[in-house]
């Protein structure tokens, strides 16, 4: 006891805060999630082998983690843009354009849905643009990363941000000052410092993007080994009223998103203290 | 540290329990003042029905209402839930207790009578298989027909592309599969293989199989994908009405499927909440010329022969057949057809 | 590990227009770029949703918004936001501490468990919870037996919530809290503070911005979240329908433009929890 408590610091308030972190994550997530582990009535290997090898549901995995990975991406690209901007520099109509970076949070996800449709479908204001190139939007793997961009967008903004603001000007003042270019002052002194957050706001958009279900079903065309994501496979098996093959794809897609989350976050960890 | 360690963990069951604990208190306290007047002067019935039956039953409790108040002097509220029509069998099965049950089919009313909250006769206790109005499908064009559609097989003409829900998310694209696969087994004596073909072959013209009803109605109306929506008449009938009367046509293919879309009472609920009498009466009057009107007037086919002759001009008799008749019931149908490994998934699986 | 770190130096809030900010030529190209992404990527389907909202006319738009079943979802809405908020708002505080503060084995496991429900579909969301209360469940003969209903009530509709919601201020005060190290609490503890006054005279000046966005992402999706919430409701029309399944309601009934109506006041919501922290960031800066 005294030796760990020495360890951890002088700092009080673990006990209290780990227990009750713990506490509220089990009650909340854990005990229900592993009732999705535990319940699955009928579930044997045999079936969750049956079900997870299903060529349809490879295709669907294969899509709901690729466009997901392109959808954060990108978004991490864009939110950084959109989070430098906001910090950096003072504009009319700056708290309007903050405000609405959260409102992807605000809507119902099918509203998102049907309004992205709207817009990428061969008659939409832009998809209209890109159908005489032979292009289509909506109803493709790409409508399906244009929704889950949306999804995710503030994730990474809302990450990078806060520390973005923390950041002190100074340092890089003094590596102007020293005669680094605008660039490699970017690039040296703080790209690292913000490569934890960017690390983050990826994984948050990326994981969200993997589950999304009520945006993508309306732009995403729903075609089996094409634009079939994952949790609308999960739905159908529901509609069938069979629990156990929509728990055995849920299961998979949980396993998977949480190897690659703790992957990204030990990787953070790393970046993180290589900055240091 | 242990004991701080404990600290947190009693603080935040207090804390969590008295957050669940407020919230079900509230909610017990409603249910208990329902409860004690439930027994004379009033009482409330839970509709648990699929999508687009929202209008028919607001119309239809209203009138329900009054007719029980003249009959019993009894108060009635029924209480309305909407949704897909599987999902809503799901969430009765879980515990949403449901007085009655108005489905899209009866795969979902089975679904439920497996786990003995309804008698296993539930399709028997009322006439016409439990379904006091009906509806088929029919093909919505734009407006002048451009690709001359007239009968399913038009559907697979080189150009023509049909747009339709996916039968395994949605109950009521079901009955757009088996219209056409009743279709093409009567064209070809019955051979089972070229129903198979000729499905098969419809499917690969859905440039997009959305997940429900209204979803495949905005990508045919709003999105102006597709030449031809598979549709239930009463939602050709609406989607028409609602969206643009000059834009599009409806079209009675040679023949089609009788939707039957069955009613239910809920036994273990009505007998917990006593409300057996009520439920029951509540499913009976569907069948008089009262609640056959209201049907009707939503688009649903009714069945009483007056009401049929009053509003023939609205439904043109067409051949119609039955799910029982060629499929033997949903028993049979489901699993062959639409359980994954199915007819349905094999049309999308690579060989 | 903790003590070679550098020591936090003073923040400064002064305006960031010195020479050695990007200005003119970079700072313009920078913004309108961000413009550009911003209305093609947020604006556009919010606008969508106005316009479709506004297509029938005002007439249509006010009765969409003043039904009775619309406004019961909206306090069943608001509702659930005021427990749900701060529940997870608490939970987020206690563990960034205990994560941020300390050194502990299995932490990476446990920042991934927080994360995890974003990870998990919605419709899993919903569906974990009918599989504990549900009147199969763990949990469900007993919660018959004694007359209380979680699932397809609103307990259910709290709970999943919750889940949706969990990972939001938790996820926004790490990296922070990591990023400002302890030694200005443990410098506070050296000075002889104890306890809760540490964190409040101390870290909460550092944190209250991610805090505060971490409340406002929370409460935004709370009141947004369609896909758990759907599983649990029962969708009892005036009873246990949110505001965004009545929009999904009015959808399904043909009511294109009610349902976009009903949609907008969801953003109206969202905005007005953002103007209030507008308000909370300029009287903060007055005060310094």
């Amino acid at each position: 006891m005294q030796t760990s408590a020495s360890k951890r610091g002088v700092l009080p308030g673990f006990g209290l805060t780990m227990g009750y972190s713990v506490l509220y994550l089990s009650l909340v997530v854990l005990i229900p999630l592993s009732a999705l582990l535990l319940n699955s009535t009928g579930l044997t290997w045999e079936k969750f082998w049956d079900v997870a090898t299903d060529p349809r549901v490879l295709a669907s995995y294969k899509i709901s983690f690729l466009t997901a990975a392109a959808a954060g991406l990108i978004d991490t690209v864009l939110g950084l843009l959109l989070a430098w901007v906001l910090v950096r520099y003072d504009f009319p109509g700056k708290r309007l354009f903050d405000a609405i970076i959260d409102l992807p949070f605000a809507l119902p996800t099918a509203v998102a849905g049907v309004s992205l449709t709207a817009i990428y479908s061969q008659n939409g204001w832009i998809g209209s643009l890109f159908e005489p190139l032979g292009i289509r939007l909506a109803f493709s793997p790409i409508g399906i990363t244009l929704a889950l961009m949306f999804i995710g967008i503030p994730f990474v903004v809302r990450t990078v941000q806060p520390v973005l603001q923390d950041l002190d000007a100074e340092v890089e003042e003094a590596a102007a000052t020293l005669g680094a270019s605008r660039f490699r002052t970017f690039r040296s002194v703080v790209l690292p410092e913000l490569l934890p957050p960017l690390l983050t706001g990826f994984a948050l958009a990326f994981s969200r993007g993997i589950g999304e279900y009520g945006s993508v079903v309306f732009i995403s065309g729903n075609m089996p080994m094409k634009t079939e994501i994952a949790p609308l496979l999960i739905m159908s098996k529901l509609e069938q009223f069979d629990y156990a093959g929509a728990t055995a794809v849920a299961l998979l897609l949980l396993l998977i998103s949480f190897i690659l989350m703790l992957l990204i976050n030990s990787l953070q960890r790393r970046v993180r203290k290589a900055a240091r | 540290m242990s004991k701080r360690l404990k600290k947190g963990v009693l603080i935040g069951l207090a804390l969590t329990m008295a957050a669940v604990l407020a919230a079900c208190g509230s909610d017990t306290e409603a249910k208990n003042g329902a409860k004690n007047d439930g027994g004379k002067k009033s009482v409330e019935l839970l509709n648990v029905s699929y999508d687009p039956t929202r209008e028919l039953y607001e119309k239809y409790n209203e009138a329900f209402a009054a007719y029980w108040e003249k009959e019993k002097g009894q108060k009635v509220t029924i209480k309305q839930s909407h949704g897909g029509s599987g999902k809503q069998g799901r969430a009765v099965i879980d515990g949403l207790e449901a007085d009655v049950v108005t489905l899209a089919l009866g795969y979902d009313i089975d679904a439920i009578k497996e786990t003995g909250l309804i008698a296993e006769d539930w399709q028997q206790k009322y006439e016409l298989n439990s379904s006091p109005y009906t509806s088929t499908i029919v093909f919505l064009v734009r407006k002048g027909n451009p690709k001359g559609i007239k009968d399913w097989n038009d559907l697979i003409k080189d150009g023509v592309e049909v747009i339709t829900p996916n039968p395994q998310t949605s109950g009521g694209a079901r009955w757009n599969y088996l219209a056409a696969w009743g279709y093409a087994l009567h064209q070809n004596n019955n051979d089972e293989a070229k129903a198979q073909e000729f499905v098969k072959e419809l499917f690969q013209h859905v440039p997009v199989l959305d997940s429900g009803a209204r979803g495949a109605t905005t990508t045919f109306v709003e999105r102006g994908l597709g030449d031809v929506l598979l549709a239930w008449e009463n939602e050709a009938w609406l989607s028409v009405k609602e969206l643009g009367p000059d834009k599009f046509d409806i079209i009675y293919p040679s023949e089609s499927i009788l939707a039957e879309p069955p009613v239910a009472v809920v036994d273990k609920n009505v007998d917990k909440h006593g409300t057996r009498e009520v439920a029951e009466a509540y499913l009976e009057y569907l069948y008089s010329e009262e609640g056959q009107t209201i049907a009707a007037e939503n688009y649903y086919r009714p069945t009483l022969e007056s009401v049929k002759t009053k509003f023939a001009d609205q439904f043109p008799e067409i051949k119609l057949f039955t799910i029982d008749e060629v499929f033997g019931g949903w028993d049979e149908a489901q699993p062959k057809h639409f359980n994954d490994g199915g007819i349905f998934s094999q049309i999308y699986t690579p060989k | 590990m903790a003590g070679s770190v550098p020591l936090a130096s003073t923040k400064t809030s002064t305006p960031r227009n010195r020479s050695t900010r990007s200005t003119g030529a970079v700072k313009w190209i920078l913004i309108g770029a961000a413009l550009l992404v911003l209305i093609w990527l947020i604006v556009l389907p919010l606008a969508v949703v106005i316009i479709e909202s506004l297509k029938k006319g005002l007439g249509v738009y006010v009765e969409a918004i003043r039904d009775p079943d619309a406004m019961s979802a909206l306090k069943l809405t608001l509702l659930v936001a005021v427990v749900t908020v701060p529940l997870n708002t608490i939970f987020g505080v206690a563990a960034a501490w205990a994560i941020t503060k300390f050194n502990f084995r299995g932490k990476q496991v446990l920042v991934t468990l927080i994360d995890l429900p974003f990870a998990v579909s919605p419709v899993i969301g919903g569906l974990i919870y009918v599989l504990v209360y549900g009147a199969h469940g763990w949990f469900g003969p007993w919660l018959q037996e004694h007359d209380l209903k979680v699932i397809f009530a609103l307990p259910g509709i709290i709970l999943a919530t919750l889940f949706v919601t969990f990972p939001f201020v938790a996820r926004e005060l790490i990296p922070l809290m990591e990023d400002q190290g302890q030694q200005e609490e443990e410098a506070a503890v050296t000075l002889g503070a104890r306890g809760f006054r540490i964190f409040w005279k101390v870290t909460l000046p550092n944190i209250k911005w991610g805090l505060l966005y971490g409340i406002i992402l929370c409460n935004a999706r709370a009141m947004g979240e369609f896909g758990a919430v759907s599983v649990v409701s029962g969708h009892i029309r005036g009873e246990t329908n949110t505001l965004p399944l009545h929009v999904e309601i009015l959808y399904n009934e043909y009511q294109f433009s009610a349902s976009f109506a009903v949609a907008s006041l969801l953003l109206l919501l969202a905005l007005v929890t953002l103007l209030l922290k507008s308000w909370f960031t300029r009287k903060s800066q007055h005060q310094s």
